[in-house]
């Protein structure tokens, strides 16, 4: 699975793995959006240790998510992202509305 | 400019080969012994590139795609990405940051952005009705340096 998803308090972590491209990243959006709504959480954590390539469709989950939490003003983490992944994210300007974490 | 190898691969516009696409392209790439930063540069840009016929230049259809990638002297790839789909009337406007005409499927508008930045050459040639075709170039780090 693409997705694993923990539901805590009010915090969704979302464990993403594998590759994020146009064909994967629709399977995602739809499990976290479906847990989005569940838990309402104030906090979404989008977990990158085990994605191994994302291109701009990545950008477009996590943008879309952005606005999900911001509707239930909540914020968006991004954890443990790779050099790779962070530069595409750079490239978008996302790290200025999602906080990048690492650890 | 030299070609010192050459490969052609053509596939039909589905998702599931976009992941095949930005493989077969790196394992050609990988015959000049590049370095992780330049290959995921490459399979980032190919990604793009591929992601666009599907998404757009076949919305709603399904076509050939046909990628070239030659190495070329220098330690140079050269890649070409070509489809047979709808065109784009506005090539300017395509390639300006955060311009998306799918917004609603989460497309972020970066796709030629991405192309641009992680490649050192782009040009983009399309003709609305016949198709579009993207070469891409960059020059390897040599990595015994």
């Amino acid at each position: 699975m693409a997705v694993r998803i923990i539901s805590e308090d009010n915090r969704t972590v979302a464990m993403l793995s594998g590759e994020i491209d146009h064909h994967s990243a629709k399977g995602m959006r739809q499990e976290i959006d479906f847990a989005l709504r569940e838990s309402q959480p104030s906090e979404l954590v989008l977990d990158f240790s085990e994605v191994g390539f994302m291109d701009s469709s990545g950008i477009g989950l996590v943008m879309g998510r952005y606005k999900l939490m911001q509707e239930i003003s909540g914020k968006v983490i991004v954890k443990n992202p790779s050099d790779h992944i962070r530069k595409v994210m750079r490239l978008s300007g996302i790290d200025r509305l999602a906080a990048i974490r690492n650890g | 400019m030299k070609i010192i190898n050459e490969m052609k691969i053509s596939f039909l516009s589905k998702s599931e080969n976009e992941g095949f696409a930005r493989s077969a392209v790196c394992a050609f790439a990988a015959l000049l012994d590049p370095g992780i930063e330049d290959i995921a540069d490459i399979r980032t840009a190919v990604s793009e590139a591929v992601t666009n016929c599907i998404v757009h230049a076949y919305r709603g259809t399904q076509g050939k795609i046909d990628i070239t990638a030659k190495i070329l002297e220098g330690r140079e790839i050269y890649i070409r990405i070509k489809d047979s789909g709808c065109g784009i009337e506005n090539v300017e406007q395509a390639m300006e940051p955060l311009f998306t005409t799918a917004p609603a499927e989460e497309r972020s508008g970066l796709g030629f952005s991405v192309m641009e930045s992680f490649m050192d050459k782009l040009s983009v040639k399309s003709t609305p009705g016949k198709g579009t075709t993207v070469i891409m170039r960059k020059k390897l780090e040599n990595q015994d340096e």
